[in-house]
């Protein structure tokens, strides 16, 4: 099986895949991280939403070994310094989850958003950019507002 | 109130976890040594098994074990159960076929499970399971509910002549149809009220471990009522005697009812494990997966008729409903279209006179069970768009029509059992009415058609019966299991709090509100509170979390606790404080004599009553824990009024919807926050089943709707901003005065957006979902009328 490396968090990590392994799997079984979900079989609902080399991307629709090399920020590497990142913390003020299942790649997904559209975004912005990410629980009013707070303070 | 007490809009307690990627879910945990198992599913939806074949399989690398029913049968696996009994209108029970855990000798539903495979890897059991070769017959199947019962329809299981598996009844035949042949006005309706699939986010996972040493299997599984699980796993299954399972559901990603039931797959796990030598043995569902084997919600087919006088005063209703409960009887599926459903078609309204038949038919789907709200939606779904309709024919204001019936004197008995406690049907009309500024709505509407646009606005006055329920009520209904919840409260020597409670959360953010109201009670700040919950070995007994229950009768159950851990502790402190026990006061967490200025902090005298030294144990036992069971002497009634507001694109048949008011009666509110939470995602669910979700068969019983890139999802621009306010008449049949908030916009919303909708395009009836494409059909009229 090939040997791949890449930084994930910060750390420099390495490990066996399988040319089929997705980088979902290296991450939640090679690596131990389990922060990062799966949620369809289909790049719909985007509960595995990590960042690679800085761009959001959906883990589960990655290969692993396409990977090699690059520059992974999952959401266990987000706080720093023990200080929760805004985002997490716009998460929780807002009351932006319930069961959290698709709370990680919310937030990576809205760190993403404002990365590219700015820290001033409109509530139709939001809505809009969340296309490919699904909740179940809170019918997106706060998670909405979250990411809008979120931002502000980003 | 305190910072931290009942009211408080506190953030939550359980969310550190999952904003930072360390919730535990199912599928986060990893056993040593454990195998995967992957499951063989037919691909047909009726089938005769010729043969199955497992040989090449059992060969395969890394393979442990393949097992199939025969192999189920042998080792005296028993089969899935549901737990309500229903009657037929001629006293005959309910034809319930077997459902075992593997098929035998039949399939009834594309993706019943027919074989298992256990490998080292979850790869090398997929590509295992592949080999495994079975020989199907094919045979008609039958998906429609409505063709079910029809003469030389395929026939689901041998027990159920016609496919019919009761023909039940409630309310009073021959006054109703009294009732009709008098009024001034009859108003019929065709409804469907479509299938749907609960996708809670996390699919479901189990990890069935066997321990040879002790015979002895622990269970992880998305459970939101894992003792209910173990009960029945236990005794009806047989896998193993209650005190030699343990069930343990941990953080559990979205429920909505799907994770209530009992399903084939954990059992497997459990099984599997043993048969593998001990071997932790994980399962996780593929989305499409669930979509195969999650119950299903909804599915009715309903004829509704309403009877006015000539003042518009309703005085029957009459309702015939074909409820398809698919191949199978899931644990509470026969519930959700008789007694959940029926005993709310009174809806707010005094209506003396309701008749309504239900009849349940197997068809070859997945089965259909209890999804948010479960019966309550399609009951308000029948009596809301019934009320609208009904105000139009007869030329009346929809909201003056539905005050004109309103139920204003409590309690009230309706005709189908259901005696509702309290409510102020008209407060909450009332305050939505305002919210959307009902009065402009007409200059709205006219804005709108400027650009060309077709403005509606609905209503949906919804009612509820939640805290699920009184016990020996359900069991004269038919009910397997008493429906009471279970609580120990364990008090620290430091004075920090553990609350054992026997409701689930999985989403509902009980970790907060349950200590909330510790806080309230004890003085103490919720961070000194836990709440361990989910585990069969730790909490004694529980029935779990479903039909907005865990608020009304779990934290019922934690109050009764509280009670008595005050009362012991009154105790303790009388004794140290050197005082007679009717002197001691306890408030704001903390405890005095009368007239005097001794005082006790709550932790001072938990940690008197551990070091014991200071009042004659003969008399008081050391120690401060506290257990209570909780069983409700009534449900209760959450109700609100709704009101949707949205445009539809005269060109494409695109639908907006564009404000949404709730104004919602839950009682007294422990965490507004939450309970906003609540409703949005409600409203959301329902918002979804009116404009974008359906499971869809074809006439052969293939599953078109099999993922996200078939069964639409709402997503965060399907929703307009919800705007939400409450009322509130506290709920007599609980000290704490709550109602359950968790399935009101599931229940409200879809009446609330058809009667928008097809107020905005001035027809009777559009099918849900109201997809562009149907609306666009059901404006068929206005674009002739153009031409």
């Amino acid at each position: 099986m090939p040997a791949i490396s890449m930084t994930v968090n910060g750390e420099k990590v390495c490990g066996e895949v399988e040319g089929r392994t997705l980088l979902v799997e290296f991450i939640r079984n090679t690596l131990g991280k389990t922060g990062t979900h799966v949620g369809c079989d289909t790049s719909q609902c985007g509960a595995c939403v990590v960042h690679v080399n800085g761009k959001a991307v959906k883990s589960c629709t990655a290969l692993a070994i396409a990977c090699d090399g690059a520059d992974v920020t999952t959401i266990e590497g987000i706080a720093k310094d023990g200080k929760l990142h805004p985002m997490q913390e716009a998460f929780r003020e807002n009351h932006g989850l319930q069961c959290g299942f698709c709370t990680p790649g919310m937030i990576m997904s809205g760190i993403d958003i404002v990365k590219r559209k700015g820290k001033k975004l409109k509530e139709e912005t939001i809505r809009e950019e969340l296309e490919g990410n699904i909740c179940r629980c809170t019918g997106y009013h706060n998670i909405v507002k979250a990411i809008q707070a979120g931002a502000a303070k980003m | 109130m305190s910072e931290t007490g009942i009211g408080a809009r506190l953030v939550r307690k359980e969310d550190h976890r999952f904003i930072t990627g360390k919730g535990r879910y199912t599928d986060d945990i990893n056993l040593p040594g454990q195998a995967f198992a992957y499951f063989v599913r037919s691909p047909h939806a009726h089938a005769e098994i010729k043969k199955i074949d497992t040989k090449a399989a059992a060969k395969a690398p890394g393979v442990l074990c393949v097992l199939t029913g025969d192999d189920a049968a042998k080792d005296g696996v028993g089969g899935l159960i549901c737990g309500w009994m229903i009657h037929s209108k001629d006293g005959s029970p309910m034809k319930a076929g077997p459902h075992p855990v593997l098929a035998q000798g039949k399939v009834r539903h594309v993706g019943d499970q027919v074989a298992v495979v256990v490998a080292r890897t979850r790869d090398q059991a997929k590509a295992a399971a592949a080999l495994v070769n079975v020989t199907y017959k094919p045979l008609d199947a039958v998906a429609d509910p409505a063709k079910a019962q029809k003469r030389g329809a395929p026939k689901v299981h041998d027990v159920a002549a016609n496919n019919t598996v009761f023909e039940w009844e409630i309310g009073n035949k021959d006054a109703t149809e009294a009732a009709f042949s008098k009024a001034a006005h009859v108003t019929k309706l065709q409804l469907v009220n479509n299938r749907l699939a609960p996708n809670a986010m996390e699919p479901r996972a189990a990890i069935g471990s066997y321990d040879a040493g002790e015979d002895h299997f622990t269970l992880y599984t998305t459970s939101q009522n894992p003792h209910v699980a173990r009960l029945v796993i236990s005794a009806f299954i047989g896998i193993a005697p209650e005190h030699k399972l343990r069930v343990i559901a941990p953080d559990v990603g979205g429920g909505f009812g799907s994770k209530i039931f009992i399903y084939a797959e954990e059992v497997v796990c459990l099984w599997a494990s043993k048969r593998a030598g001990g071997v932790p043995v994980k399962w996780v569902a593929e989305r499409s997966e669930s979509f195969l084997t999650d119950a299903h919600g909804r599915d009715h087919v309903t004829t509704a008729e309403l009877a006015t006088d000539a003042n518009g005063k309703v005085t029957g209703l009459r309702v015939k409903t074909i409820a398809n409960m698919g191949s199978y009887l899931s644990t509470f599926a026969s519930s959700v279209p008789t007694y959940l459903y029926a005993t709310l078609l009174s809806g707010q309204y005094n209506i003396p006179n309701i008749y309504a038949e239900v009849d349940a038919v197997y068809t070859n789907t997945t089965p259909v069970d209890a999804y948010r709200g479960a019966g309550r939606p399609e009951a308000t779904y029948v009596v809301e768009r019934l009320m609208e309709t009904a105000a139009r024919e007869l030329g009346m204001d929809p909201a003056e029509f539905r005050r004109k019936n309103f139920i204003t004197q409590f309690p009230h008995q309706t005709p189908v059992i259901m005696c509702y406690d309290a409510g102020d049907y008209g407060a909450s009309l009332d305050k939505a009415l305002e919210l959307i500024d009902y009065a402009g709505f007409a200059k709205r509407k006219a804005a709108a058609a400027k650009k060309g646009k077709l403005r509606g606005i609905g209503f949906s006055n919804y009612i509820e019966a939640c805290g699920i329920a009184p016990s020996a009520a359900v069991g004269s209904l038919g009910a397997g299991v008493g429906l009471w919840e279970s609580a120990e409260v364990r008090v620290n020597p430091v004075g920090t709090v553990e609350i054992l409670t026997g409701s689930h959360s999985h989403g509902q953010g009980h970790e907060t509100t349950f200590a909330q109201l510790v806080s309230e009670r004890l003085g103490i700040s919720t961070e000194q509170v836990s709440i361990v919950h989910g585990d069969t070995d730790k909490v004694q007994f529980g029935m779990g979390t479903y039909g907005s229950r865990s608020g009304a009768v779990g934290m019922t159950a934690i109050s009764k606790a509280l009670d008595k851990i005050e009362a012991k502790a009154k105790k303790v402190a009388a004794h140290v404080m050197e005082a007679s026990e009717s002197d001691v006061e306890f408030k704001n967490g903390s405890f005095s004599v009368k007239g005097t200025d001794k005082k006790m902090a709550f932790g001072e005298v938990a940690l008197a009553a551990y070091v014991a030294h200071k009042f004659p144990t003969s008399e008081v036992e050391p120690g401060l824990k506290e257990g209570a069971f909780h069983d409700p002497t009534n449900f209760t009634f959450p109700a609100g009024c709704h009101i949707c507001e949205l445009e539809v694109d005269a060109e494409t048949g695109v639908t907006e919807v564009v404000d949404w008011v709730a104004v919602d009666d839950f009682g007294n509110i422990i965490n507004p926050m939450i309970v906003e939470g609540q409703v949005h995602g409600g409203i959301a669910q329902g918002v979804g089943q009116a404009l974008t979700e359906g499971v869809v068969y074809d006439d052969g019983g293939q599953l078109l709707t099999g993922s996200y890139m078939d069964y639409c999802m709402p997503r965060a621009d399907n929703l307009p901003p919800l705007r939400l306010d409450f009322t509130k008449t506290e709920c007599p049949s609980n000290p704490l005065g709550i109602k359950g908030c968790g399935e009101a916009g599931a229940i409200a919303a879809p009446a609330a957006l058809m009667n928008a909708l097809t107020d905005a395009l001035g027809v009777k009836d559009v099918p849900m979902p109201a997809s562009p494409q149907t609306v666009w059909k059901a404006m068929a009229h206005l674009r002739e009328a153009a031409e």
